[in-house]
Formats: structure tokens, C-alpha cells, sequence
């Protein structure tokens, strides 16, 4: 049967499962936004700014664990989306980001709203297309899908010149896919297990560093079994919040340049660095010359680039986290139970010690309104079951800090890229996707103010996502380096910003403050109850400073403290 | 150090600049890049020669076998394996060294594929040292232009 160029489009995203796109449309995209009002099977969430569109499909793809979609015109509306594709790259989040693209034969004129979109993501995507021949569009369609969710996940753009989509032909929707150049191995090397379980076997004082691919590949119960069973203390990166089950008598919460004392302190000391879906990145290392520097280190990862890029790994083990994890598991099970070495016992002791010693903490008693004090009552009044996104700066650290997360899927950051403005629209993307969950934004007043347009598309859709404004004056974390290492030059930090109230009444939304930490439940509470987009804006300390700290450079136990 | 590493890529527009984005990008360096099409008409091959520490190589080679459209990637100086090269110089050559131009042409095996009165256009084929040995030479005498192909490498066959 002969299709257009757009119905081929929206049988493939149909044949994908696709259920949301977040989009914007365009002059070059029409057929297709055509198309959609015969598509029942698709919501189309129209978004306020393209960028809105990547993040709320990143947010999307992180709460539900599928790919999230996006679709937005040629020229502007692909540039826009570049920051949102940037930052799922960096953190392995699998989009689809389809862009409209001027009629072939115009591609290299410089026509009306082109530009070279293949070009400009061909780094900070994971693949992209341009489909020159809509006989070829079902094919690329299914291709963009597959690498995305496939492999280290990531971000696939798939560029749609208008005459393509225009296109008549009779399609052939693959069923089976062959890239022969792209075969992502799963399987861990069992040899490679076995060494590895046998240095774990004999260590003193073991740590398990887990990051995001213990997410991704969904291996949070097995990671929980092995470190339960051979009792080593787990750590987790940013992106791997929520991978272990926060908290835990064997959590030690993140780790890196705002971890916890005793996360940094059991890396530096240990004997063996069980290293899962991690990648060394240099806000979690310090100085990386001095990064765990009297351990043996275990990599697993299943993708090859992530070994031993940063820090040179004793045992490397390329596969799936899941794969990896439960034959370790089925390999432990053969030595348990088992009795806890003297060695083993001291180095938990010594842990607890550590916790004891330095346990994350903040002034309670100056009468401010802390910022922490806002996230903790967040976590109490929520009983720690949001799912929550977070922008980018003080708030993110803070909520890392302050809200422990259970559980896989239930914590969104922009964690490699660290972009400002993804906390909002990730959330309604995630909102999107779990429609009966509370989800909040913790987010600064920087930040909140680099996607604010998104409140528009967050009150049409009734996405009733709650945004705690973590209001300090500031654009708080470059502020914290300069009063620390520049003699309190405070160069373009200190900003005005709207009365967050009223333009959340502008919008349609509701806006609510607190001045003082008594009123912080009441309005906590009053947004929980509103089933509407709630701004709720926390007039906290100005000055407040994100602790401990490691300065840039320096090796992680060198940490600041107060 | 100096590697040699031949890439079996997908014979389409972008692949080349997906493969050089990734040294760019990552800030290796490429001292020489050649390619053309195979005898697949669907697959191209590249010669790309790069420096860097045991580190560097394994990450340009693990990171170029991430790519979608790169099918195989052997670093060729772990094994035996031979390399080719080459030049085409235009030499100035007038009065007594034109003979001069000749000898050294005759004895490199050069070819000279270009005359006028006043030069000599040679081609060289060989090593990267043999082409460095006779540009050297032609140096003294005076080279106008000269154009390199950089370097092409394939693996020598089992003799057993």
C-alpha cells in the first residue's frame, strides 16, 4: 500500500510503542503535525521552547525506563534542542530527537531555517541521520530506535527533509534489524568474573562504586543482593542515586567533589574499588593521580570507551551491569554464608565511625530558613516516594544531599553536562510519564528561570508538578567558589529575580513562599494537596554553602567541611 | 608513538568527518588520513597514522569501534605489515641539475611523470624514511611544490 513520507513516520513511531512526543512545530514539519491530528494512538504535548521538548523527553525516558521522543521543526527549532541532546549524551538516556530539514534540493543553500543539524550533534549524539529517500525512512526510523535503546544508551537524531516527508512509496517496515558494525556485547567475560570475585573474596576493605548504568541496565536488585551478601559498603555516583536503596546500613551515600565524608573517605582507604556502571568522571575522582590510590579497581561497563579512559582498572569486565551483577551473584552464592574477615569487620567498623564522626549536616539551630531544611521536610512530608528532577548548582547538590532515593528511576538530573534549565521540563516529562506520582523540581532561582516558559505547557497539559524554588538571591554554587576561592567577588551572582508568586498566578499555576522555616510545612503541604502546577518559592540563607567539598584538583579526602 | 591503523568504514557522506570529529573532538592528533572506496562498493578503507601513549591508542581505537559506521579497526604496528607512500615533487632543473635531478630520480626509482625546461615533476613511492631520504636531497637542488598521499598500510599475508 502506497504512504506519505508522514504516515510512514507515524506508523513506525506507532510500531515503536511511542505513546508521547513533545514537540514544536514548523514550517518544514507541517505534514507531519498534519498527520497527527488522524494519530489517536499519540499525545503530543506542545512545549514552549524546543529545549523544553529534548529535556521533557529525557525526563520522560528516565522516569519510565523507554525512549523519549521529540520532534521539532528545521533551523532554530533544531538548534534548540542541542543542550537537551547534549546532556542526555552525556548522561546515556536514550531520545529519539526527529528535526524537520528544508526540501533536499535545497540542503546547502542556505535556505530559510536550514542548517546543518547532522552536522552540528554529530558529537554529542550517539548516532544521527539524514533520510534522503523516504524508501529508506521505515529502515532508519526502526535503526534510530534500536541504537538508542541499545548498548550504552543515548541520544539518535534523525533528520527529515520536508520532500521526504512528503514522499510517496510503499514501505517495508523491517521486523529484524542488522547493523553489522554495531553489536553491543552483553555477556561479561565469565573468566573476567571469576578473577574479579576471587580479589573480591580476598579483600579487607572493600567499596562498590555504582553510577548510572546500574540504572539503565536496571540492575539495582542485583547490585542490592551482591553487596548485602558479601557485605561491602556501596557508594553511588550523581547518576546513580537511587540504584542502591537509600537508606541502607550499607549506604554510603554519593560520593565526589559535594559527596559525603565517609563515601569519600572509604574510596581513598580501600583495598579493592568495585567500579559498576561508572566512569570516573573528574567531579568524582578529585585529583586523579590520587583517586583510591591503595586500591585494586574492578570496572564494569558495557561500554569498552568507559575502561580505563580515566584511571588505569586491574580487572576490566565489558558487559551489561545486570549480566555482570548476577553472575557474580550466582558465583558468591557458592562461598555463602561466610564468615567476615577480622580485617572486614574493622573496615565496617571504621565506616561507622566515619558516619558518626562527619555525618551530613547543616546548622539547625540559627533560625534561618535553610535550604536543607527544605529538602529534608520534602523527603518527611512526601515519605521520600517523589520521583524528583533537579536543576542545576546548590539545589542539585542539596537535593542529592538530603533526599535519600529508593529507588531506580525515581531521581533525574543533568548529571555530566550539569545543564541549567533541564530540572522543569524533565519533570513534566516525567510527570507525563507516571501521571499518579508526585513529582517535584528542587530547583534554584537561577536555574527555574532558564526553561520558566515551560509553566504554560505544564498548566495546559495539567501537569501538576511541584517546583521548590530554593530562592537565594544567588546564582548560588558560582557564588560558593567565589566567596571560597576568589575573596568573595561576588561577579554577577547576586540577581533579581520575578516575584515567583505572582508569575506562578500569571500562568494559571499556584504560587506559594515561606520566609521562615515555620511556615515551610504548611506550604509544603498546601502544594501536596493541589492538584495543579505549584511554584512554591523558599526565601532560604543567602549565603549558605553546599558541604563538604572537595576543591577542584585537590584528592577526595582533602575535603572541606565547614 | 607512531601508529598505523587501517579502518573498514560504511562508504557513505558524513563517515569521513564522524572519524576525524572523533580526534578533533577528543583533541588526537592525525598525522596522515587516507582513503577510497574498496572493491565492496559499500565499504571504504581508511589509513590513518597517529601518535600518542599506549593510553591514547587504545582509546582512539576503542572510541573509532564505537562508531556506528565503522565496521573494523586494526591497529596495524602490532603486526607485520607493509606500509607505502606517495609523493609527487615538482624539482627546479636547469643547466647541470638536470642531470643531477635524474640520478638521484634513478636511483630512489622515481619516476618522472612531468618535464619542462625549467623542472622536472617526479613520482616516489615508498616508505615515509625513503620519501624523507630523497626530499632531502631534492631539497639542495630546489623543490617548488611537492604533494604527499600519506601513508597506506596492509598486512603482510601468513607465510606458513
Amino acid at each position: 500500500m502506497k504512504m506519505t513520507g508522514s504516515q510512514i513516520f507515524l506508523k513506525c513511531l506507532e510500531r515503536e510503542g511511542v505513546k508521547h512526543i513533545f514537540g514544536f512545530p514548523g514550517g518544514v514539519v507541517l505534514d507531519i503535525y498534519d498527520e497527527l491530528t488522524r494519530a489517536p494512538f499519540i499525545k503530543h504535548i506542545l512545549v514552549r521552547h524546543e529545549q523544553g521538548a529534548a529535556h521533557a523527553a529525557d525526563g520522560y525516558a528516565r522516569a519510565s525506563g523507554k525512549v523519549g521522543v521529540c520532534l521539532v521543526t528545521s533551523g532554530p527549532g533544531a538548534t534548540n534542542t542541542v543542550s537537551g541532546i547534549a546532556s542526555a549524551y552525556m548522561d546515556s538516556i536514550p531520545i529519539v530527537v526527529f528535526t524537520g530539514q528544508v526540501p533536499t534540493p535545497l540542503i546547502g543553500n542556505d535556505a530559510f531555517q536550514e542548517v546543518d543539524i547532522v552536522g552540528i550533534t554529530r558529537p554529542c549524539t550517539k548516532h544521527n541521520y539524514l533520510v534522503k529517500d523516504v524508501k529508506d525512512l521505515a529502515r532508519i526510523i526502526h535503526e534510530a530506535f534500536h541504537i538508542a535503546r541499545t548498548g550504552r544508551p543515548g541520544p539518535v537524531l534523525v533528520d527529515l527533509p520536508k520532500d521526504v516527508v512528503q514522499g510517496v512509496t510503499t514501505p517495508k517496515f523491517p521486523e529484524q534489524i542488522r547493523i553489522k558494525s554495531y553489536n553491543p556485547n552483553y555477556h561479561a567475560n565469565p573468566k573476567q568474573i571469576k578473577k574479579a570475585l576471587e580479589l573480591i573474596l580476598k579483600a579487607q576493605r572493600p567499596v562498590i562504586y555504582a553510577g548510572g548504568g546500574v540504572i539503565l541496565s536496571k540492575a539495582s536488585e542485583e547490585l542490592t543482593k551482591f553487596a548485602e551478601a558479601l557485605q561491602i559498603p556501596v557508594t553511588t555516583t550523581l547518576m546513580g542515586l537511587g540504584g542502591f536503596p537509600a537508606p541502607h546500613s550499607l549506604w554510603l551515600g554519593m560520593l565526589g567533589m559535594h559527596g559525603t565524608y565517609y563515601a569519600n573517605m572509604s574510596v581513598h582507604h580501600c583495598d579493592v574499588l568495585i567500579a559498576v556502571g561508572s566512569r570516573f568522571d573528574d567531579r568524582v575522582t578529585g585529583k586523579i593521580e590520587e583517586f583510591a590510590p591503595h586500591a585494586k579497581i574492578i570496572h564494569i561497563d558495557i561500554d569498552p570507551t568507559s575502561i580505563s579512559k580515566n584511571v588505569v582498572v586491574d580487572i576490566p569486565i565489558v558487559g551489561d551491569c545486570q549480566d555482570a551483577l548476577s553472575q557474580l551473584n550466582a558465583l558468591a552464592a557458592e562461598h555463602l554464608p561466610r564468615e567476615l574477615s577480622q580485617a572486614h569487620r574493622a573496615w565496617l567498623a571504621q565506616i561507622d565511625q566515619w558516619k558518626k564522626e562527619h555525618p551530613l549536616t547543616y546548622d539547625r539551630n540559627s533560625g534561618d530558613l535553610k535550604p536543607q531544611f527544605v529538602v529534608e521536610k520534602l523527603y518527611e512530608l512526601t515519605q521520600g516516594n517523589a520521583i524528583i528532577s533537579t536543576e542545576v548548582g546548590q539545589n542539585q547538590m542539596w537535593a542529592a544531599q538530603f533526599y535519600p532515593i529508593r529507588h531506580p528511576n525515581r531521581w533525574l538530573s543533568s548529571g555530566g553536562l550539569g545543564c541549567m534549565g533541564y530540572g522543569f521540563p524533565a519533570a513534566l516529562g516525567a510527570q507525563v510519564a507516571c501521571p499518579d506520582d508526585i513529582v517535584i523540581d528542587i530547583a534554584g532561582d537561577g536555574s527555574i528561570q532558564m526553561n520558566i516558559q515551560e509553566l504554560a505547557t505544564a498548566v495546559e497539559y495539567d501537569l501538576p508538578v511541584k517546583v521548590a524554588i530554593l530562592n537565594n538571591g544567588y546564582l548560588g554554587m558560582v557564588r560558593q567558589w567565589q566567596q571560597l576561592f576568589y575573596e568573595r567577588r561576588y561577579s554577577f551572582t547576586p540577581m533579581v529575580s520575578p516575584d515567583f508568586v505572582k508569575l506562578a498566578e500569571a500562568y494559571g499555576a499556584l504560587g506559594l513562599r515561606a520566609e521562615k522555616p515555620s511556615e515551610v510545612e504548611a506550604v509544603i503541604r498546601e502544594a501536596l494537596n493541589t492538584r495543579k502546577p505549584v511554584l512554591m518559592d523558599f526565601r532560604v540563607a543567602p549565603e549558605e554553602c553546599v558541604l563538604p567539598m572537595v576543591p577542584a584538583g585537590a584528592p577526595m579526602h582533602k575535603m572541606l567541611l565547614t | 608513538m607512531r601508529h598505523v591503523i587501517s579502518v573498514s568504514v560504511d562508504n557513505e557522506p558524513g563517515v569521513l568527518s564522524r572519524v576525524t570529529g572523533l580526534f578533533s573532538g577528543r583533541g588526537f592528533n592525525i598525522e596522515s588520513l587516507c582513503v577510497a572506496p574498496t572493491i565492496d562498493p559499500d565499504v571504504s578503507h581508511i589509513t590513518l597514522v597517529t601518535t600518542g601513549n599506549e593510553m591514547i591508542i587504545e582509546q582512539i581505537i576503542k572510541q573509532l569501534r564505537k562508531l556506528i559506521n565503522v565496521i573494523k579497526v586494526v591497529d596495524l604496528t602490532a603486526t607485520e605489515h607493509v606500509e607505502r607512500e606517495m609523493a609527487l615533487v615538482k624539482v627546479k632543473a636547469e643547466d647541470r641539475q638536470r642531470a643531477e635531478v635524474l640520478r638521484i630520480a634513478d636511483i630512489f626509482r622515481c619516476r618522472v611523470v612531468d618535464v619542462s625546461p625549467a623542472s622536472y615533476t617526479l613520482e616516489i613511492t615508498g616508505t615515509t624514511e625513503k620519501l624523507n631520504a630523497v626530499l632531502g636531497l631534492l631539497k639542495t637542488i630546489g623543490i617548488q611544490e611537492v604533494v604527499r598521499s600519506g601513508s597506506l598500510a596492509i598486512q603482510r599475508s601468513r607465510k606458513d
